[in-house]
C-alpha cells in the first residue's frame, strides 16, 4: 500500500517533467537549447519523449503489477467481506462494539424476533439467522456490501486502462528495435527509398501516423514520427484526397476543415467516398481516419515579373508552382527562384495601433530568390494592394534569413489602382536622358529669375542630383551632402534637395502620364504623397535585393490535407476499464457497508444490538443513533 | 401488522413528492417539449437527447434539493424575460434600460461578482456577530449571485446566436466562461452542504475562492476583452464538450471546496475561530465528502476528455500537458483517498495536503494555459 502511494508519487513526478519540457521536437531545437553535452545526457534519459521512454514504461509496468497484486491480495478478502454475514460473531464480541445497545424487550422472544426481522428488511438489510448453543438467538444482518465490490472494479480498472495503454504503445517496435530488427529513418528521403528495416508492415497491431495528401493524390503509407527520425507504415488500402475545403466564419476565423477521401481497396467493388473533418473522423478495416492539419499541395502560380533596374519598361510572365523552382536571368547572373508557400487567405490586422478587426487581404505567396554561390533571400508578396492608413500599396517584404523581420517595398497603386503608373514613372527616371528634360521644365516654372547662369547652375544641379538618386536613392543623396555639404548646414540642404526631389518627381510623374497620353496630375494633397511614395518606393528597390520584381498575376489553388491515421486496438480495453473504474468509484465512495447484529436472549429477556461499518463516519454515527431510538421504540 | 410499525420505514421518493414537485417537473418537461418543437430541426440526436435528459435530470435534483428546483425556475423566468427584451436584435443590449443595466449575459454577470463579494462580507460579518440574520442575508446574496450568474450564461447562449447562427454555441467554451461556470458550481456545492449540514460558517471561507475567481474574471474582462463572443474553433465543436467540460468543473469546484474547507479545519485545530467554526469531526467529514465528489466527477471528466480527444486528435490519451496534469492531479487525489481510506489517516496531514491539492488544481487549470504550450485549444491568456 505505502508502495502503491510511492508509485503513484513517482509517475505524477515522471509525467510533470514531459510537460515542463515541450515533448518531441527536431533534436535541433534541443542541440541549440542545451548544448551538445546536456543534449546527449538528456537524449539518454529520454527526456524528449519521456511518456515513451523505457523508465517510464517501466513504472507504468510496476504500476500495473502492484495493483494487480493489491486486487490479488485483497480481492478474495473483499469478496468473502461482500458474502458474508458474520454470523459467528459471539456475545463477547458484540461487548466490545463501539456503537451498541442492551434492550429488555416487552413482548415474547418470537415477537421480538418477527418485529425486528420486519423492522430489517425495511431498512433494506439481509440477514442470517443462527442459534447459539445456549439457545439464544443471533441475527446477523448486512447492507451495502456491494461496496466491497467496487474496490476490485476500480483496482482492475486501473489495470485494464494500462495493459489497453501498453497495447496501444510503441512496445512492440522498441522490443524490434533493441533486437536490430527494425531501425528509426533519419534520412529526409522519398519514401519509396525507404529501406526495409525502417518499414512496418500491414501487420503491425498499432500505430499513429501521418500522411499529406495533395488534391488529386491518394497513398498507401503513412509516416510515423519517432525520436529524430521516422518509421514508413504500410496500409492495407488506399486513400485519395478529392478535395479539401475550408468554410469561414463572418469573421474570418476557421469554421470548417473537411476532406473529401476516396478508398480504394481490392476488397471493395468501388471505391469507398468519406467525408473526414475536425472531430468527425472515418474508420475503415480498424483504422480511424482524422482530419489532423493541411498546408499547400502545389499551387500554380502565374507570375508578372519586372525588372527594376532596366531602363524600359520590361515585364514578362514567369509560371511557377509551389514546392517547385525556376530559373531567371542569363549566365553567372543566373537566378534560381523557389517557390515556397501559397496562402489564399490572410486574416490580418493592418491598423497600425493594432485596434479594430483583423480581416482577410487576400492571397500572397512566399518564395526564394537564390544566387549561384546559393544565398537566398526570401519574398513574400500579396496579389491584391493593402490598405496602410488610408492608401494603397502593393507590397512585398524581403528578408535575407529567417530570423530577420520582412523589410517591406510599399509601391503605391496609380489612379486605376494597378501598378503600371509607378513602372512608366521608374523608366522615366532611370533614363538619364529624361533628368535633363525635367530639370528644364522645373526651372521654367519654378524660377523667377531670368538670370541665365542661375538658370543654368540650377538646371545641372537638379540633374546632378537626380543622376545621384536614381544611381542608389536617397542614401546616395545623403552621401553626396555629406561630401559636398559643411557639417552645419547639412540639414538645410538635405530639406531643399528633397523638396526639389519632390518637385522633379511630379514632373517625372506627369511625363510618363503624357507618354502614355493620359492628363497630368493635380498638383494636391493626395498627389504630393503619391509621388512622395512613389519616390521611396523607387529608393528602396536598391534594398530590394533583387532586381526582379514578382507580382503575382493569377494562380491556380491546389491544397494538401493532413490526415492522422491510427490504429489502436487498445481503446476497446482503455473504454471498458473507463466504466469500471467510474463504477467502481462511485460504490466504493457511494454505498456504505453496515452490519447489524442483534442478539435475542429469551431466559435473561434482553437483546444485544452491536453495529459497524467499515467506514467510520458521521453518516454512520448518526444512522446509529436513529436505529437505537427506533429498535427502543420497537420493541421495548 | 399494526401501523405505527411502519413510522420507522424511509419514505420511497414517489410518497415524499407533493404537488409542487409534480408541478415543476411538468413545467420543465413542458419547457423541452416547446424548445423541442421550436428547435428541434436544428439540433442533432445528442442535443435533443441532452434536452430530454435536462428535463428529467434537472426535475429529480429538484425534487431531492427544493432550493435547487426554486433557481431552475427563477433562472427560467429571468433568462426568457431577458430573451423577450432582446426581440432577436443584439444591438438592444446597449439600448433597452433593463438589459442594459441588469439582463445582458454581461451585466448579469457584473451582478453576479458584485453580489458574491457582498456574499462573502456578509458570511464574514454573521461569523464575526455570530448572527444567525445577518448569515441569512449571507445566503440570500450568494443565492442570488448563483441566479444572476446562470442567468447570466443562458442570455450569452441566446447572444452567441444573434451574432450569427453558425457562431451559436453554449457557453463553456473558453476561459472566461469556464470561471463563470466554476463560481457557480463551487456556489451551488458550497449551498447545498450549507443546507445539509445546517451551517453556514463556511461560507465565508468557500466565498474566498470563488472571489479570487471573481477577480479573475474582472481582470480578464477589462484587460483582455475577454467577455467578447468569440466563434468555436473547429477542434471544439463537439458534443463531448458539453459535458466534458462541465463535469471537470464539478471536480476543481467541489476539490476548491475541500481545499477551503481544510483551511478551517487547520485554523480550529489550532484553536483559531474554534467556537465559531462547526467541531473538527463535521469539517473532516465535509472535506472528505466533497473530495469524493470531486474524485468521482474528475474521473468521469477524464475518461470524457480521452473520448473527446479520441475524436479531435486522434488519439485517446497524447500527453498533452493539460491531459498529463489531469492525470497528475487525479493521482494526487487518488493517494489522498487512499490514505483515509486505506491508512484510516485523518486530519492536519490531509488537510494540509487538500490545501496545497488547491494549488495544483489551480495549477492544472489556469498555469497549464498560460506556461506550458499544448493541443488544448482553448483557454490561451
Ligand atoms: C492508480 C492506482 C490506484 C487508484 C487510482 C486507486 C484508487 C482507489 C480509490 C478511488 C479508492 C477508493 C477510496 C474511497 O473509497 O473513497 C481506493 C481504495 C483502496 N485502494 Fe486503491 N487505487 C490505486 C492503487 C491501489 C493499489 C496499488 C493498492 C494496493 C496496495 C490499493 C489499495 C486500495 C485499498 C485497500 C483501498 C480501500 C478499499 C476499501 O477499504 O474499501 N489501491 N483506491
Amino acid at each position: 500500500m505505502r508502495f502503491a502511494v510511492s508509485l503513484l508519487t513517482v509517475l505524477g513526478i515522471a509525467s510533470i517533467i514531459g510537460t515542463v519540457l515541450v515533448q518531441n521536437q527536431p533534436y535541433n531545437n534541443y542541440i541549440i537549447k542545451f548544448g551538445q553535452f546536456w543534449f546527449d545526457f538528456f537524449e539518454m534519459l529520454g527526456l524528449y519523449d519521456v511518456y515513451h521512454s523505457s523508465w517510464f514504461l517501466i513504472i507504468l509496468v510496476f504500476l500495473v503489477l502492484s495493483t494487480s497484486l493489491c486486487v490479488f491480495r485483497n480481492g478474495p478478502r473483499m469478496v468473502s467481506e461482500w458474502k458474508a454475514y458474520k454470523e459467528q460473531a459471539t456475545e463477547k464480541s458484540l461487548k466490545m462494539f463501539s456503537h451498541k445497545e442492551l434492550y429488555q424487550p416487552s413482548g415474547s422472544a418470537d415477537e421480538t424476533k418477527t418485529k425486528l426481522l420486519k423492522y430489517l428488511d425495511v431498512k433494506g438489510f439481509k440477514y442470517k439467522l443462527k442459534t447459539q448453543a445456549d439457545g439464544s438467538e443471533l441475527i446477523a444482518a448486512k447492507a451495502g456490501t456491494h461496496q466491497r465490490l467496487g474496490y476490485i472494479f476500480t483496482h482492475s480498472a486501473i489495470v485494464v486502462i494500462c495493459l489497453g495503454g501498453l497495447l496501444d504503445g510503441n512496445l512492440p517496435f522498441k522490443v524490434q528495435e533493441l533486437l536490430g530488427l527494425k531501425q528509426i529513418e533519419v534520412r529526409d528521403i522519398p519514401e519509396s527509398e525507404v529501406p526495409e528495416i525502417s518499414r512496418l508492415g500491414t501487420g503491425n497491431p498499432s500505430f499513429r501516423g501521418n500522411m499529406t495528401l495533395p488534391e488529386g493524390n491518394s497513398s498507401n503509407v503513412v509516416f510515423v514520427r519517432m525520436k529524430d527520425g521516422y518509421l514508413v507504415q504500410e496500409l492495407p488500402f488506399h486513400v485519395g484526397l478529392n478535395a479539401f475545403n475550408i468554410e469561414h466564419y463572418a469573421t474570418g476565423q476557421p469554421k470548417k476543415f473537411e476532406s473529401e477521401i476516396v478508398i480504394n481497396d481490392a476488397d471493395l467493388k468501388e471505391p469507398l467516398v468519406a467525408k473526414v473533418s475536425v472531430n468527425h473522423p472515418f474508420i475503415y478495416k480498424g483504422i480511424a481516419i482524422y482530419q489532423s492539419d493541411f498546408q499547400d499541395g502545389g499551387s500554380k502560380l502565374n507570375f508578372k515579373v519586372w525588372n527594376l533596374l532596366s531602363t524600359d519598361k520590361e515585364v514578362h510572365p514567369v509560371k511557377g508552382e509551389v514546392f517547385l523552382q525556376n530559373t531567371i536571368g542569363e549566365g553567372d547572373a543566373q537566378l534560381t527562384v523557389e517557390y515556397n508557400e501559397f496562402r489564399k487567405f490572410n486574416i490580418i490586422n493592418l491598423n497600425p495601433d493594432g485596434k479594430g478587426k483583423p480581416k482577410n487581404v487576400g492571397p500572397n505567396t512566399t518564395y526564394k530568390i537564390r544566387n549561384s554561390q546559393g544565398q537566398a533571400k526570401e519574398y513574400v508578396t500579396y496579389m491584391q494592394p493593402l490598405k496602410v492608413d488610408g492608401l494603397d500599396y502593393f507590397v512585398t517584404g524581403m528578408r535575407e534569413s529567417v530570423q530577420d523581420e520582412f523589410k517591406y517595398l510599399r509601391i503605391p497603386v496609380d489612379e486605376d489602382f494597378a501598378i503600371d503608373g509607378f513602372m512608366n514613372f521608374r523608366t522615366i527616371l532611370m533614363n538619364k536622358a529624361n533628368h535633363e528634360i525635367i530639370a528644364k521644365r522645373l526651372a521654367a516654372y519654378a524660377l523667377e529669375s531670368k538670370d541665365e547662369e542661375a538658370r543654368t547652375s540650377f538646371i545641372n544641379s537638379v540633374k546632378k542630383l537626380l543622376d545621384t538618386f536614381v544611381a542608389g536613392g536617397y542614401d546616395k543623396v545623403g552621401i553626396a551632402i555629406e561630401k559636398s555639404v559643411p557639417e552645419e548646414q547639412r540639414q538645410v540642404a538635405a530639406k531643399a534637395y528633397i523638396k526639389m526631389l519632390g518637385m522633379a518627381g511630379f514632373e517625372a510623374y506627369n511625363m510618363a502620364l503624357e507618354k502614355n497620353g493620359q492628363d497630368k496630375l493635380e498638383p494636391n494633397q493626395e498627389n504630393e504623397t503619391r509621388i512622395i511614395d512613389s519616390l521611396s518606393a523607387f529608393s528602396d528597390m536598391f534594398y530590394f535585393g533583387t532586381p526582379y520584381f514578382f507580382q503575382l498575376d493569377d494562380y491556380k489553388h491546389r491544397q494538401a490535407s493532413g490526415l492522422q491515421l491510427t490504429k489502436s486496438p487498445g481503446q476497446f480495453w482503455v473504454y471498458l476499464g473507463s466504466c469500471l473504474l467510474v463504477l467502481g468509484i462511485f460504490s466504493m465512495m457511494y454505498i456504505r457497508e453496515r452490519r447489524i447484529w442483534l442478539l435475542i436472549k429469551p431466559e435473561s429477556n434482553e437483546v444485544r444490538f452491536g453495529m459497524s461499518s467499515n467506514r467510520k463516519n458521521l453518516d454512520f454515527d448518526q444512522e446509529f443513533d436513529l436505529y437505537k431510538e427506533q429498535i427502543k421504540a420497537l420493541i421495548v | 401488522m399494526s401501523t405505527e410499525a411502519l413510522d420507522y420505514q424511509p419514505k420511497t421518493l414517489r410518497q415524499r413528492l407533493t404537488w409542487v414537485d409534480y408541478v415543476y417537473a411538468i413545467i420543465l418537461v413542458a419547457g423541452s417539449i416547446f424548445a423541442f418543437n421550436k428547435y428541434s430541426q436544428n439540433m442533432d440526436i445528442y442535443e435533443q437527447g441532452f434536452l430530454f435528459t435536462f428535463a428529467g435530470v434537472f426535475s429529480y435534483l429538484g425534487w431531492q434539493w427544493r432550493s435547487f428546483a426554486k433557481l431552475v425556475l427563477g433562472v427560467g423566468a429571468v433568462s426568457l424575460f431577458s430573451i423577450y427584451l432582446y426581440q432577436g436584435d443584439q444591438s438592444r443590449a446597449t439600448e433597452n434600460f433593463f438589459l442594459k443595466f441588469m439582463l445582458s449575459s454581461q451585466t448579469a454577470v457584473m451582478w453576479m461578482n458584485v453580489l458574491f463579494v457582498l456574499g462573502m462580507v456578509a458570511y464574514w460579518l454573521a461569523m464575526w456577530k455570530r448572527s444567525t440574520f445577518v448569515g441569512k442575508v449571507a445566503s440570500t446574496l450568494t443565492w442570488s449571485a448563483v441566479l444572476f450568474g446562470v442567468t447570466g450564461l443562458m442570455v450569452r447562449w441566446y447572444e452567441t446566436y444573434l451574432i450569427a447562427p453558425d457562431v451559436g454555441h453554449i457557453p463553456i467554451s473558453n476561459l472566461y466562461e469556464v470561471f463563470i461556470l466554476f463560481c457557480l458550481i463551487t456556489a451551488l456545492l458550497y449551498l447545498h452542504y450549507e443546507q445539509s449540514y445546517k451551517t453556514k460558517q463556511l461560507g465565508g471561507f468557500v466565498l474566498i475562492v470563488i472571489n479570487a475567481a471573481v477577480g479573475f474574471i474582472l481582470w480578464y474582462t477589462f484587460q483582455r476583452d475577454a467577455a467578447e463572443i468569440q466563434p468555436l474553433v473547429p477542434a471544439l465543436q463537439s458534443y463531448w464538450m458539453k459535458i466534458h467540460v462541465p463535469a471537470n468543473f464539478i471536480g476543481y469546484g467541489a476539490f476548491s471546496l475541500a481545499a477551503m474547507v481544510a483551511a478551517a479545519y487547520l485554523l480550529a485545530k489550532n484553536g483559531i475561530l474554534a467556537t465559531r467554526l462547526p467541531a473538527l469531526e463535521v469539517l473532516d467529514d465535509l472535506m472528505y465528502k466533497s473530495i469524493a465528489v470531486g474524485f468521482a466527477f474528475f474521473t468521469i471528466a477524464t475518461i470524457l476528455g480521452a473520448m473527446w480527444a479520441a475524436e479531435a486528435w486522434g488519439g485517446y490519451w497524447s500527453w498533452d500537458p493539460k491531459e498529463t496534469w489531469a492525470l497528475i492531479f487525479w493521482l494526487n487525489y487518488a493517494a489522498w483517498l487512499h490514505l483515509r481510506m486505506v491508512k484510516g489517516l485523518r486530519g492536519p496531514v490531509l488537510a494540509w495536503w487538500s490545501l496545497i491539492g488547491l494549488l495544483v488544481t489551480t495549477f492544472a487549470f489556469l498555469g497549464v494555459n498560460m506556461f506550458l504550450s499544448g493541443l488544448h485549444s482553448y483557454g490561451e491568456l
